[in-house]
C-alpha cells in the first residue's frame, strides 16, 4: 500500500455567489492523521469533498502524492472515503458492498477476495459477510463502510465525521479501533469532526476551522495549551475555557489587573512585547489551584454551584467584581456552596487575548 | 386503549353511511351480478336459474376469447413499458436539468386527460391518412408506412401507446420521488468507488426502490382491467373485432345486445380473476408485514 501526502494550494470553493472557501493552503504529510475541527457550517465537508474530488474548485490546486489530481475523477486521485450515513448499498451484502468498486474496476476476483478477507478480519466483520447492512448494528454498519473504504488500498483515507451517528459508547469504541488502524497501517487520513474528544485523541495535527479558515494548525497538545485566539481556546476543551476581561499593566511588574484583584503575569510567555491595553484573559478549569490565604497572587472567590461529575467536580465561583469562572477540584473536595475559596492563576498555564481582535498576546 | 360506550357509538354513527354504501352498493351489486350470471336474463333481469350454462357460451364465444386475449398483450405491455419509459424520464429529469418544474408538469400532463381525449388524439396521429404516417409521406419519406391501426393484428398495440403515452407521467413522478429518497452520500460513494453512473442505477438504485416499482405497478394494473373507453374511443374494438376489451364486451353486452346473463357472466370472470391475482398478493403483504 502506498502512502501519500496531500498539498492543497490556495484553494478556492463557492457555491453560486457563496464563497465557502478562500485561499486555503494546508500540507498533509504522509501517514499523518489529519483532523478537520470545527463548528457546523464552516467548510469542513467542503474540504474534504474536494479533496476527494466530490465537488468543483473554482481556483487553486490539490496534490495527492506528488500528482496533481485538480481535474482528476475521485476514483484517480487514490483516495478513499468513509461517510457519517454509512453510505452503504442497502440492497447489497456485506460482502458485495466491500467488494462491488473492485469488481467492477476489473480486478482479479482472488485478489478481491483476499482483500475482503483482510479487511473483515482487521474489523472484526468475518462472521457478518453475508447479511444486508439492514441487518447490522449502526457500529457494525460504520465498520462495513470502512471496511469498503479499506479494500481499496488507498494511498489517503477521508472520513467525513464517521461516528457522529453512533451513541457515546460505540463512539469510544470505534475511536479506538480507527487509531488501531491508522497505527498499522500507517496510512494518510484526513478526518472531519466537530468533536474536540475525537480530534484530541486521534490526531497527530488539527486544523481548528472557522468560516471557511484554518485558525490553527498544530498538535493536540498545542492547540490545548496555547490557542492562537478565542475563537480556537473556546471551540477546544470542555468544559469549556473561562475567560475575564480585563486590563495588563506594566507599573510594578507585569499584571492583569480584573475589578481590584491584580495578577501576577511573571511566567507568562508573551507572544511579542506586553503593552498598556485592555486584554482578556483565559484559563483552563482544571488549571485553577486552591491555594492558602496568605499567598500574595491568590484571589479569593464565592462558591455560587457545585457539579460533581465522577471523576471530578466542577465548581461554579464568583469574584468579588462579580466576574464568574469554573475550576475543576478532586471529586472528594469539601466544597459547598456559599464557601468562600482562595484560587491561584499559574501565570504559566495562561493565555491572554487582545481584547478586540482576539489574537493571543 | 379503552374506548367509553358514548364515544363508540359515534366513532359507529360515522362511519355508518360509508359502511351502508359498501354493503349495499359493493356488496350487494356483486351478489346480484353474480346471480345474474347463472341465469337466462336477457334484456331485463329474471330468475330461471340455468347453472353455468352462460360460462359455456362465453368460453365458446370469439368475441370474448380476443377480449381476453387483448388484456393480456396490453397488460403485460403496459405495465412493464410505462415503468420503463416512467423510470427513464424520472432518471433523465434527475440529472438537475434546468426548467425542472415546466418539465415535470409536461411530463404529467397527459395524465390529467381522459382516456377519451387520449384516445381521439391517438386516434387521429395513427390514422394513416392523416396522422404520422401522412406527414412523413408529404415530408417526402414516400416509403413511410405506420398503419398498425388499422391492421387487425396490430390494432391492440396501438392502444398501448396511447395508454403507456399517458400513464407514464405518474410513472415518472412516484419514480422520481424515490429517486430524490436516495441518500446523497450513495452517490458520493459510488463515485468514489469508482461506478460509472448507469451501474449506480442498475445495480443500487433500482434494487432500492422496490416499494416504489410495487406502487406503480398496482396503479397500472388497476388501470388495466378497467380499460373500457381508450378502445371504445380510438377503435370502437376495430377493425372488426381485433381491439375488443372485456370491460367494452360486458357494456355492449349489457345495454346493446340486450345479453344480461351473458355480460354479467363475463363480469363476474373478471372479479374471479382479478381476486385470483391480488388475493396472494394481499396475503404475501399482511405475512411479510407481521413478520417485521
Ligand atoms: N451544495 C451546496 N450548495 C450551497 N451551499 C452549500 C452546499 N454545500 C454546503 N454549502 C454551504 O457551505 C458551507 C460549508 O458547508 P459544509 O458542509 O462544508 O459544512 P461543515 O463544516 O461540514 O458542517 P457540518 O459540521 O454541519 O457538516 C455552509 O455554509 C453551507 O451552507
Ligand atoms: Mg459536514
Amino acid at each position: 500500500m502506498q502512502k501519500s501526502d496531500v498539498d492543497i494550494r490556495s484553494l478556492q470553493i463557492g457555491f453560486g455567489g457563496l464563497k465557502v472557501l478562500e485561499n486555503l493552503n494546508l500540507h498533509i504529510a504522509k501517514s499523518e492523521f489529519l483532523v478537520l475541527l470545527g463548528p457546523s457550517g464552516c467548510g469542513k465537508s467542503t474540504l474534504l469533498n474536494a479533496i476527494a474530488g466530490l465537488i468543483d474548485v473554482k481556483g487553486g490546486e490539490i496534490h495527492i502524492g506528488g500528482r496533481d489530481v485538480t481535474g482528476a475523477e475521485p476514483k484517480d486521485r487514490g483516495i478513499a472515503m468513509v461517510f457519517q450515513s454509512y453510505a452503504l448499498y442497502p440492497r447489497m451484502s456485506v460482502r458485495r458492498n466491500m467488494s462491488f468498486g473492485l469488481t467492477v474496476a476489473g480486478t482479479p476476483r482472488d485478489e478481491i477476495e483476499r482483500r475482503v478477507g483482510e479487511a473483515a478480519q482487521m474489523l472484526r466483520l468475518t462472521g457478518l459477510l453475508d447479511r444486508r447492512p439492514s441487518e447490522l448494528s449502526g457500529g457494525q454498519r460504520q465498520r462495513v463502510a470502512i471496511g469498503r473504504a479499506l479494500v481499496r488500498h488507498a494511498g489517503v483515507y477521508l472520513f467525513d465525521e464517521p461516528l457522529s451517528n453512533l451513541d457515546a459508547q460505540l463512539r469510544a469504541e470505534l475511536r479506538v479501533e480507527i487509531k488501531r488502524l491508522h497505527a498499522r497501517l500507517g496510512a494518510t487520513m484526513i478526518y472531519v469532526t466537530h468533536d474536540q474528544i475525537e480530534a484530541l485523541t486521534l490526531a497527530d495535527r488539527i486544523a481548528v476551522m472557522q468560516g471557511g479558515v484554518i485558525q490553527q494548525l498544530d498538535t493536540p497538545k498545542k492547540i490545548y495549551r496555547e490557542p492562537v485566539n478565542r475563537f480556537v481556546a473556546s471551540f477546544v476543551g470542555s468544559p469549556a475555557m473561562n475567560f475575564i476581561p480585563g486590563r495588563i499593566t506594566r507599573d510594578s511588574g507585569v499584571e492583569f489587573i480584573a475589578g481590584k484583584s491584580r495578577l501576577s503575569l511573571n511566567g507568562y510567555a508573551f507572544c511579542g512585547q506586553p503593552a498598556d491595553a485592555p486584554a482578556v484573559l483565559g484559563i483552563r478549569p482544571e488549571h485553577i489551584e486552591l491555594t492558602a490565604s496568605d499567598d500574595p497572587s491568590s484571589v479569593s472567590a464565592r462558591v455560587e454551584m457545585v457539579e460533581p461529575m465522577g471523576a471530578d467536580t466542577l465548581i461554579w465561583c464568583r469574584l468579588a467584581d462579580g466576574t464568574a469562572f469554573s475550576f475543576r477540584h478532586d471529586a472528594d473536595a469539601h466544597v459547598r456552596v456559599g464557601d468562600t475559596l482562595t484560587v491561584r492563576f499559574p501565570a504559566d498555564a495562561l493565555s491572554l487575548f487582545d481584547e478586540t481582535s482576539g489574537q493571543r498576546l | 386503549m379503552r374506548l367509553s360506550l358514548n364515544s363508540r357509538l359515534s366513532a359507529f354513527s360515522a362511519l355508518l353511511p360509508a359502511l351502508l354504501v359498501m354493503l349495499v352498493v359493493y356488496v350487494g351489486a356483486t351478489s346480484w351480478t353474480v346471480w345474474m350470471s347463472l341465469t337466462n336474463s336477457r334484456m331485463l333481469p329474471n330468475n330461471n336459474f340455468v347453472g353455468l350454462r352462460q360460462y359455456e357460451m362465453l368460453l365458446g364465444n370469439d368475441r370474448w376469447i380476443t377480449s381476453v386475449h387483448n388484456i393480456v398483450i396490453y397488460g403485460v405491455l403496459l405495465v412493464s413499458l410505462a415503468l420503463v419509459v416512467g423510470f427513464l424520464l424520472a432518471v433523465a429529469i434527475d440529472q438537475r436539468v434546468r426548467a425542472e418544474d415546466t418539465i415535470r408538469s409536461i411530463y404529467l400532463y397527459p395524465y390529467s386527460m381522459s382516456f377519451i381525449v387520449t384516445g381521439l388524439v391517438w386516434q387521429w396521429l395513427l390514422n394513416p391518412t392523416l396522422g404520422i404516417q401522412h406527414v412523413l409521406r408529404s415530408w417526402g419519406f414516400e416509403g413511410a408506412t405506420f398503419d398498425w391501426i388499422v391492421r387487425p393484428e396490430t390494432a391492440i398495440y396501438c392502444l398501448v401507446i396511447a395508454g403507456v403515452w399517458q400513464a407514464s407521467g405518474l410513472v415518472m413522478a412516484i419514480m422520481l420521488a424515490g429517486l430524490r429518497g436516495v441518500d446523497e452520500e450513495i452517490w458520493k460513494a459510488a463515485r468514489v468507488d469508482g461506478l460509472p453512473k448507469w451501474r449506480v442505477y442498475v445495480s443500487i438504485i433500482v434494487p432500492m426502490m422496490g416499494a416504489s416499482f410495487a406502487t406503480a405497478a398496482v396503479l397500472l394494473s388497476t388501470g388495466v382491467v378497467r380499460l373500457y373507453d381508450l378502445s371504445v374511443s380510438m377503435t370502437n374494438g376495430g377493425p372488426g373485432i381485433a381491439s375488443e376489451v372485456p370491460a367494452k364486451f360486458v357494456m355492449d353486452h349489457l345495454f346493446e345486445r340486450a345479453n344480461i346473463g351473458l355480460a354479467t357472466a363475463a363480469a363476474t370472470t373478471m372479479l374471479i380473476t382479478v381476486i385470483a391475482v391480488v388475493a396472494p398478493y394481499l396475503y404475501w403483504r399482511a405475512r411479510k408485514g407481521g413478520m417485521r
